[in-house]
């Protein structure tokens, strides 16, 4: 086995950000906006830190899709404890129609291309919440997926995974190479510390376009308008029981 | 200054004087104003909101000597929410013009009655200014708007290496960290708001805009002019509105180890604490639990330490020099009687580990369920500490009051959780005379009546103790300079004179 483990790491809008729609409706505002890695990312990258710091795995990957900006989401991986990084360079329209289907082709290129014998992903984006890059990627590699994952443990060349689902916690064991999504409850990521951020300046990051690894980047999605949720529309106060049975069959709920 | 003193006593007599349907009259009248300048939504008079905004998380009532009434704070006539500073200058300067208290409300954490509008008057809900501006991570500097809470700051913060240490336990505004001169379990090592802030930017009573150590100015040290920065850091609202705060931040530590070590007497347990100090120990964390808070801590959250006085510390550094610094400490603890000693470096054991101070607030309320826990705060020298400590334990027994203690040791620092039946005015009144005789107790050693919470309401008369009439007076000076209508959150810090 090799021991290299694969993690990607999104550069997406910071959790604490107020969202704001573009007035055209096309997209959301993200000039001047404070970007950071994505939760998941974060916690995907700690379980790979944490299994090299074990010694169960010999070498941690960050991978990221983007545009230059992508390069500081890696460094903070290797900032984190990451020995590496790999960063495909993504831009303007082919940028913007980015999504799973083509991030899971990429991945899974750099998984044979590195021969990496595990990949942790976040299990979903915190701006599109799609969920789907994890599962994509072991199909298009016809490797077994652990997603949701609350626990991970390498056990020789299977490895166990307890999901979280709606029932409650699944324990699974599945034979590497696989694909392993990160669930909220599987670690608490580590801050980067400053001596960590100057070391991981030495680290290398190499440059590739999805063009090297072959990779079409065709979208078959188009997105048509984004809007705001509704406002919330103030309440209504009334004096009698007979006012709020008017006031709901008005509404239609009875 | 005579001219200035009639003046003044014209205006307190005029004060007392308007009632409560004139003053709210002269406020409506200002509304329409307050609304163009913040717009419609910046501008609330709904009960709920103003109520809101009248209290903070201490259990301060008014206490009127004249009527010896124990009366709820009454919560301001209106509150607005402004969205930049040239709009709380412009509405500073109505405020101004009618005479309308100003008070400055950030996260309302404050423990000592700080936002209570006592002459009621316009609240300036700071809290959409909420931006982090200018952050130089090679500076180790950054500047913040009132919205923004220690908490939001250090999650913003979180991918540069950077932190700000100072932790009052309440994710309380920046902003308001430096009107009352917060500290925390942290101060040991980094210090308190006074060392950490760099510049303000404040609005007046009268709507002018200062920058206390010049606009956008950020250097770690100057011996340029008056310290205007630290005449505002801990003036808690009566001299200004901050606006914006420039900080000091410092690189997230590399590793932390936390400790806990059981002690026979308070005096061991004070004695290592200095001895650590002493021994250069850059200890990150010292704290100090009694028997009575420990046991409650036991009881709340199902643990088993010993029911002694009790130290829990923190370490930060690298990997090596952890491991030093904790092996100096148990050498320490052990030659001073210390026993159980354990530490852990993996953050789940040090949360286990400091989860009993961590919970001793809710411990302390859990002591006797439905009672609020009060908190009070004395500073001593180091070498008082364990005089005062045993001392107030036996004012506390002979009073049949609940007050656990837990403190931050290493500045000397401590406090009672006092565990009070809110609707029991008589013993309100036995912990409020408490407090003042520790208060005094803290006085008599060279010590002082708050080491962290401010003056508020309640300690103004032992301010005065605290000071001497000298100081005061130079106090009041600068209060009439910088706000000869006493407007700024009236009747906090400094006491009225009497008419």
């Amino acid at each position: 086995m090799s021991g290299r483990v694969l993690v990607g790491v999104k550069r997406v809008i910071d959790y604490a950000v107020k969202i704001r729609v573009k007035p055209d409706n096309s997209g959301i505002v993200t000039d001047g906006v404070k970007h950071s890695m994505n939760p998941f990312c974060e916690i995907a990258i700690e379980e790979a830190v944490k299994l090299k710091e074990k010694k169960l795995i010999k070498e941690v990957v960050a991978v990221s899709c983007g545009p230059q900006q992508s390069q500081e989401t890696i460094r903070t991986a290797l900032a984190m404890g990451a020995d590496r990084g790999i960063h495909v360079e993504v831009t303007g329209k082919d940028y913007e129609a980015l999504g799973p289907l083509q991030v899971s082709k990429i991945m899974a290129a750099l998984a044979k291309k590195e021969d990496a014998q595990l990949i942790i992903l976040g299990k979903q984006a915190i701006d599109d919440d799609c969920n789907q890059t994890g599962q994509m990627t072991a199909a298009l590699l016809d490797w077994p997926q652990g997603t949701f994952a609350s626990e991970v443990a390498l056990e020789g060349d299977k490895v166990k995974v307890v999901r979280e689902i709606d029932g409650g916690l699944e324990t699974i064991k599945i034979n590497t190479p696989a694909v392993v999504t990160a669930d909220l409850r599987l670690n608490t990521p580590r801050y980067a510390t400053l001596p960590n951020i100057m070391k991981a300046k030495k680290k290398k990051i190499a440059n590739m376009k999805p063009a090297d690894l072959g990779v079409d980047l065709t979208s078959r999605l188009e997105v048509l308008r984004v809007d705001e949720p509704p406002q919330r529309q103030a309440g209504v106060k009334v004096e009698t029981v007979e006012d709020l049975v008017g006031k709901l069959k008005e509404a239609g709920t009875i | 200054m005579l001219l200035g003193l009639t003046h003044r006593r014209c205006l307190l007599k005029c004060r007392s004087v308007k009632s409560q349907t004139t003053r709210s009259a002269v406020v409506d009248s200002a509304l329409s104003a307050f609304r163009s300048i913040c717009g419609e939504d910046g501008v609330s008079l709904a009960a709920a909101v103003r109520e809101q905004h009248g209290k903070d998380e201490s259990v301060h009532r008014c206490f009127s000597p004249e009527h010896a009434l124990l009366s709820r704070c009454r919560p301001p006539d209106v509150v607005v929410f402004p969205r930049c500073v040239e709009e709380v200058s412009a509405i500073a300067k109505v405020c101004h013009k009618h005479d309308f208290p100003i008070i400055p409300f950030g996260t309302g954490t404050g423990l000592e009655g700080g936002v209570g509008a006592v002459q009621g008057g316009v609240c300036f809900s700071l809290r959409n200014m909420d931006q982090v501006l200018d952050l130089h991570q090679e500076d180790f500097d950054v500047t913040v708007e009132p919205g923004v809470t220690r908490k939001a700051l250090n999650a913003y913060l979180r991918d540069t290496g950077l932190w700000f240490p100072v932790d009052p336990g309440a994710d309380a505004s920046l902003c308001g960290m430096a009107a009352t001169s917060a500290s925390g379990t942290n101060a040991v090592r980094y210090g308190t708001m006074r060392e950490n802030v760099l510049n303000l930017e404040v609005v007046l009573a009268d709507g002018t805009i200062v920058h206390t150590a010049g606009k956008g100015r950020r250097p770690r040290k100057t011996s340029a002019g008056y310290n205007l920065t630290n005449l505002f850091v801990g003036s808690e609202g009566t001299l200004g509105i901050i606006t914006k705060t420039t900080l000091r931040l410092y690189g997230i530590p590399e590793s932390m180890v936390s400790a806990i070590c059981s002690f026979p007497s308070v005096q061991a347990a004070v004695d290592s604490t200095v001895q650590i100090l002493q021994s250069g120990v850059p200890i990150a964390r010292i704290e100090f639990l009694d028997d009575v808070m420990i046991d409650a801590c036991n009881r709340f959250s199902s643990l088993s330490y010993p029911v002694t006085p009790t130290l829990f510390l923190e370490f930060h550094g690298s990997e090596r020099s952890l491991e030093e610094q904790v092996n100096t400490a148990e050498d320490i603890t052990q030659s001073n009687g210390g026993s159980d000693f354990q530490w852990a470096r993996d953050p789940e054991t040090r949360n286990k580990l400091w989860k009993a101070r961590h919970d001793a607030w809710y411990a302390a309320q859990a002591l006797r369920p439905g009672c609020k826990a009060y908190s009070t705060d004395v500073c001593v020298p180091l070498s008082q500490l364990p005089q005062i400590i045993v001392e107030t334990k036996e004012d506390l027994i002979e009073n049949r009051l609940t007050g656990p203690i837990a403190g931050h040791v290493g500045d000397g620092n401590f406090h009672c959780l006092m565990v009070v039946d809110p609707d029991d005015p008589e013993e309100l009144h036995r912990v409020h005379l408490f407090t003042e005789r520790l208060a005094r107790r803290a006085l008599a050693m060279d010590g002082t009546c708050t080491g962290e919470h401010g003056v508020g309401l309640g300690k103004r008369a032992l301010l005065c103790e605290e000071l001497g009439h000298t100081s005061i007076q130079v106090m009041q000076g600068l209060k009439d300079a910088l706000d000869p209508k006493n407007l700024m959150n009236p009747e906090k810090v400094l006491q009225l004179r009497r008419v």
